[in-house]
């Protein structure tokens, strides 16, 4: 595949490029308020476990794809083949436009613009997730979104509920990010964030009010049978 | 249908190429009238639902659409004209036949659609998406042979070129006009977004020229944010007169480039009329419609007049729904599902709706509204709501103008293949 040799070309061309600001220049306390809305998928600190993204303790020189028990895509786990950690330009480089770094990536993130946003993004997450803070991994999805994946999805029923879907994201889309491939305990658990609102989003929160468990179940469905 | 037939072939001895014969032979036809966003919907998703169990038959006579909405975007110089141009050689490919004519009538009784280029059409189950025509005498002195002169720019293509054509030979100083129609119409934010764009050229290149908007409506979507908008970016440059003030008391000429407002007779530079508008000519020729629109059943889009014929989009008069772009996209598919259904043994599924419509007021300050809606005897009803806030930050407004881009490309690959 072509995505490690891109990854490492990006890797290499970030030294060309204005480094990213070490991240002991940033604000941590700047940082926590910017990690709100990555918080809607990734837990930090004590007691921190993965959700819809793995946990960040430890992030800052952790190994890429490292996180056991975490469904990476195939993209992020070809990132981390042979050991490449995030270290700050990697973080900075990957904050800035998650789907240029790692082609393929899972995280449904446009990116931060501003350099100094993303360094006290780094700053923060350097503080506040120290490595001894990590627990055991646990991948194990929320009950709410276990029981969903639990059912029988019907993905006739779910072909259909995903033509609502395609008016908006399209297969390959980055201005609103493409959802084909997505792991099904992703995707059933971004509908329920969105359904919530723990996760939040004008459009998407006014569409998936109205999916019920077995709507989920059955747009999981499709999607998974659709690749 | 087609069993008693294929039991009869089945029995003689060509088995190995007879089934695919008689399948070609016996599909279910449907003709669909109009190849815009409900009409290239309907087709690409009858098509793929049946997997080529009904024979699917687009008529429409331009061999590339231009999509109305984003088109004020291009006035803007936010987007290349060509950007907005689609043709029809995905739907091609996914077996659907596009013939290029114009469908001149319908015979309800015989079902069959006549052609101008001679033949007609017969089919099973019809679809009519041919969006909108413009209601005569709406706007006095102004018809469709004046639209040189004064162009409405809301069909778009080469009357989008005009119109922006007219914008960047303006004088310095000059007066752009708008006649803004009254409801309902295609694309609610739609006059307000090109104003909108016109401003932000004019800004750039004729920072003198002002904009003079003539309205018969008291109100219209997302006013506050446009207002808001229009204070921000064009302090000074709009003004718009209401129907308290005389806006829908309106009259032009075209030749002497005038338009009088309430018995004041402005000069103006361009002058865009926007008429009021009603569905397209074929509802009207094969008497579909209740006045100006045609009634449909919420549930499937299909006439109140004749369940055999769809009638989605701008033409439908369906309840809730904005006329989009969106909607008929849409429609398309909840009419599509009911199609497969009854002619290809399909699932049916219940129907939904959704619509969401982005409007740019300036560069990278972008506004949506949208809803979902279900359908019930009276009419497609809303379920829930959102629009944008006054007052978001500018991150927002940049995020929700990337996010029109990324749907433009999804819709339209949704339409058109």
């Amino acid at each position: 595949m072509g995505r490690p040799a891109l990854f490492a070309a990006a890797l290499a061309g970030s030294g060309l490029a204005a480094p990213g600001p070490a991240a002991g220049e940033g604000d941590p306390a700047r940082g926590e308020t910017l990690f709100r809305p990555c918080a809607a998928c990734h837990m930090i600190g004590p007691g921190a476990v993965n959700r819809i993204g793995p946990h960040l303790n430890g992030i800052l020189d952790r190994p890429i794809a490292s996180v056991e028990g975490f469904a990476y895509s195939d993209a992020m786990s070809e990132a981390g083949a042979g050991g490449r950690a995030w270290d700050d330009t990697a973080l900075d480089n990957f904050l800035a436009a998650p789907r240029n770094y790692v082609p393929g990536t899972a995280m449904v993130f446009r990116g931060v613009h501003d350099a100094g946003d993303r360094a006290d993004l780094v700053a923060y997450m350097d503080a506040a997730g120290t490595p001894d803070a990590a627990p055991a991994a646990d991948a194990a999805p929320s009950p709410e979104v276990a029981a969903i994946l639990a059912l029988d999805g019907d993905a006739a029923y779910g072909a259909y509920l995903s033509s609502e879907c395609t008016a908006c994201h399209a297969a390959g889309g980055s201005d609103i990010p493409a959802i084909d491939g997505l792991p099904p305990e992703l995707f059933a658990a971004a509908l329920v964030a969105y359904r919530d609102r723990s996760r939040d989003h004008q459009v998407m929160n006014t569409v998936t009010a109205r999916l019920g468990d077995e709507e989920i179940a059955a747009l999981t469905a499709h999607f998974a049978s659709a690749d | 249908m087609g069993v008693s037939r294929r039991v009869f072939l089945g029995t003689a001895a060509a088995a190995l190429a007879a089934p695919m014969v008689v399948r070609a032979q016996n599909r279910p036809r449907v003709v669909v009238v109009g190849g815009g966003a409900g009409g290239a919907t309907a087709a690409r998703y009858i098509a793929n639902d049946s997997q080529g169990g009904i024979d699917v038959t687009l008529v429409e006579p331009s061999r590339a659409y231009y999509t109305c909405f984003f088109s004020n975007l291009y006035l803007g110089g936010f987007r290349e004209f060509d950007s907005l141009g689609h043709g029809y050689g995905g739907l091609a490919t996914g077996g659907i036949n596009v013939v290029h004519d114009w469908a001149t009538g319908i015979d309800r009784d015989a079902k069959t659609v006549a052609l101008a280029g001679g033949g007609s059409l017969p089919y099973d189950r019809l679809v009519l998406s041919p969006g909108i025509d413009f209601v005569e005498d709406s706007v006095p002195g102004w018809s469709l042979a004046s639209q040189n002169a004064m162009p409405h720019a809301y069909k778009a293509g080469s009357q989008t070129e005009l119109l922006r054509a007219q914008i960047e030979a303006m004088p310095e100083g000059g007066v752009f006009a708008m006649v803004a129609p009254p409801n309902p119409y295609r694309c609610p934010p739609g006059p307000y977004e090109r104003v909108s764009m016109v401003a932000h050229y004019l800004r750039e290149h004729n920072p003198s020229a002002t904009i003079l908007i003539a309205d018969p409506k008291e109100s219209y979507s997302k006013q506050g944010l446009f207002e808001d908008g229009w204070q921000t970016h064009y302090a000074g440059m709009i003004q718009r007169i209401g129907p308290d003030f005389g806006g829908g008391n309106v009259e032009v000429d075209p030749a002497a480039m005038t338009l009088t407002i309430d018995g004041q007779v402005e000069n103006v530079d361009v002058c865009n009329v926007i008429p009021a508008q009603r569905a397209g000519g074929i509802v009207h020729a094969a008497a579909l419609n209740d006045g100006d629109w045609a009634p449909v059943s919420a549930y499937d889009l299909s006439s109140r007049e004749d369940p055999e014929i769809h009638i989605l989009g701008d033409s439908a008069a369906q309840g809730a729904m904005p006329k989009s772009g969106f909607a008929a996209n849409s429609q398309a598919k909840v009419a599509a599902n009911a199609i497969v259904a009854a002619l290809a043994d399909g699932r049916a599924f219940p129907p939904r709706f959704s619509n969401t419509c982005w409007s740019l007021i300036d560069t990278d300050d972008g506004v949506k509204v949208g809803a979902t809606y279900e359908a019930s005897d009276e009419g497609i009803v809303s379920v829930d709501s959102f629009v944008s806030q006054i007052g978001e930050s500018a991150e927002v407004r940049a995020e929700t103008y990337r996010e029109s881009l990324g749907w433009y490309d999804a819709i339209t690959a949704d339409m058109f293949g």
